[in-house]
């Protein structure tokens, strides 16, 4: 469905993107995992084609985006990172003027205006103006608008940023359902339990090249052990513990207010630190997230 | 995304979407912009016929039985009323067209991000701009010939050819419209220019372009203010198609060939820099 090749954009000196490659198979959902300023947005704009690339091969549907452009966003569903909605129509009428950009006739539009408000949970928000809905209310009326030209890839760009967790909840549902559906999903977040819950597969970016590529759990097996167990002994000490600490787990990654140690079984070496005389302020054993996976990639952390 | 259910239209494809896009998406584009002028359709209904009876009432009405009682003869020819009125609906067109080029454009690149939207469906930057540009020259033409039928109310337009006044305004709007177009859609940001040209540029064409009395009657020194402005050549043909104001006939090429000029000049600019702006 889509194919990357060395896809290089550069502003002045500044590769923003510095060649990536990757496939997207018909019906995958593919994530782009990165921090801000990764290069995730700008390969999303190329692939929309509204951003021209500065070097490499890109193709949508056997489509070229920079020649082809109207006929390579005929074929796309884009949810943009940042809410575009018109606030001075009413939330019905947004899907269907929408539509019109498609070509798309009334008859059509008002009968999948009704099916994308069900589907957006927004049925009796139909005739309200789009400024009175929460934040998770445009968002999801956002996502329904992508959908009114019922495309086969949907792209979409932070789709969670900024919302509550309850929301982010009925979001992903959504989105599972188009998954479901055999929409092909491309994703972009620095939200690793986003990348988590609705990838197949995943590319780690970071300063615009690809770190890792793999499902989320081949990618946790690979770059981390089965378990974190998260220790403070408040930062004065944090620095001073680690080399106590060595021979507790596989790895130690010693953050400014907690340690990580990187362990197959997270109570065992809990015991075995207090064993040593060490007592922890607070101590958190959890399973290893794609957070882990970026810090150990990149030393640093998605979300600064 | 819902059941397919007996009955169902379904969506055309892609190419066909994209073909459309191509041939009509400026029409698409301006059939949005329309919808959006109903959510302040009250104001454009006042403002068109609330504005030319209060013109014509107060100028043409109140001005002219002073004006009338002075000048012996009229001028050129006609009573006060039928001398401004055609000024009067012109200059009208030109402060609608003015303020629906600079605060929606901002609102669609900046304020509201509306241009965004569409941005990502097959429509080009052009046709964002060309599509604006038909919704205002819509909205001109409505507010033109409401005020040509007060004009006809009050007897202010005497000639047969006087319908022409509308795309008149039209025309001339535009003259003035599209290069402040162009010039919004490369603001970055709005530090009260759109006051500053409101105040020191369309005030002053409004007040010196002939509209209110001849431009010979102003010193040489400020009348080359008519010259460049748009709103001028458009009063003078407002007045030869209004009440036959006999301009020779270079003249009426040379205001027609203007209006033409500025208005192509800045549609092009403008189509130019939505491109720039939105990229690809």
């Amino acid at each position: 469905m889509i194919s990357a090749e060395n896809l290089v954009k550069r502003y002045g000196g500044f590769a923003a993107v510095d060649g990536i490659s990757f496939e997207v198979a018909a019906g995958e959902s593919f994530g782009l995992l990165g921090p801000n300023g990764a290069g995730k947005s700008t390969t999303m704009r190329m692939i929309g084609g509204v951003t021209q690339r500065t070097s490499g091969r890109l193709t949508i549907m056997g489509l070229d985006p920079e020649r082809q452009g109207p006929e390579v966003r005929a074929h796309l569903g884009v949810v943009p990172q940042q809410d575009n909605l018109d606030e001075e129509l009413r939330v019905r009428d947004n899907l269907i003027v929408y539509g019109r950009y498609f070509g798309l006739p009334l008859a059509y539009l008002r009968q999948r205006a009704d099916e994308l408000l069900a589907f957006a949970q927004l049925e009796e928000k139909a005739a309200a103006k789009v400024d009175s809905l929460s934040g998770g209310m445009k968002r999801r009326l956002t996502i329904a608008r992508s959908l009114v030209n019922e495309p086969r890839i949907l792209l979409l760009d932070e789709p969670t940023t900024g919302l509550d967790p309850q929301a982010r909840h009925i979001l992903w549902d959504r989105l599972f359902r188009l998954k479901e559906q055999g929409v092909t999903l491309v994703v972009t977040t620095h939200y690793m339990d986003e990348a988590e819950q609705l990838c197949d597969r995943i590319i780690v970016v970071d300063k615009g090249r690809i770190m890792a590529e793999g499902s989320p759990a081949a990618l946790i097996r690979e770059h981390s052990s089965r378990e974190v167990l998260e220790v403070r002994f408040g930062a004065e000490r944090n620095a001073a513990v680690v080399r106590r600490l060595e021979d507790v787990g596989e790895r130690i990654e010693a953050l400014p207010d907690r340690l990580l140690v990187y362990t197959d079984d997270g109570e065992r070496s809990l015991e075995r630190i207090r064993a040593s005389g060490l007592h922890p302020l607070t101590s958190l054993v959890r399973r290893a997230s794609l957070e882990d996976v970026f810090l150990r990639l990149t030393g640093r952390s998605l979300v600064d | 995304m819902t059941e397919v259910g007996a009955g169902r239209l379904r969506a055309h494809g892609p190419e066909v979407s994209a073909a459309r896009a191509r041939r009509w998406g400026s029409f698409y584009f301006a059939e949005h912009q329309l919808r959006s002028m109903r959510a302040y359709l009250l104001t454009i209904v006042v403002t068109s016929v609330g504005n030319p009876l209060l013109y014509l009432f107060s100028m043409g009405i109140g001005l002219a039985a002073i004006v009338d009682r002075r000048v012996v003869g009229g001028f050129d020819g006609v009573g006060y009323l039928a001398y401004s009125a055609p000024a009067l609906l012109v200059s009208s067109a030109v402060m609608t067209c003015a303020i629906e080029m600079m605060f929606p454009v901002m609102d669609g690149f900046k304020w509201r991000r509306i241009y965004y939207g569409p941005h990502v469906t097959p429509l080009a930057p052009r046709q964002l701009a060309a599509g604006h540009i038909m919704a205002v020259g819509a909205r001109l033409a409505v507010q033109s010939a409401a005020f040509f039928l007060i004009m006809l109310a009050f007897g202010a337009a005497p000639a047969g050819s006087a319908w022409l006044l509308v795309p008149l305004g039209v025309a001339t709007g535009m003259a003035f419209g599209a290069p402040v177009m162009a010039y919004a859609a490369r603001l970055e940001k709005e530090n009260f220019q759109f006051s500053l040209i409101q105040r020191f540029v369309v005030m002053p064409l409004f007040l010196f372009s002939g509209t209110f009395y001849p431009l010979e009657t102003m010193p040489a020194a400020m009348q080359w203010i008519g010259w460049v402005s748009p709103l001028w050549h458009g009063n003078q043909l407002g007045r030869a198609v209004s009440y036959g104001l006999a301009e020779p006939p270079w003249l009426v090429a040379v205001h027609i060939a203007y209006l033409a000029l500025l208005g192509a000049v800045g549609i092009a600019w403008a189509g130019r820099n939505y491109t720039r702006r939105l990229g690809a």
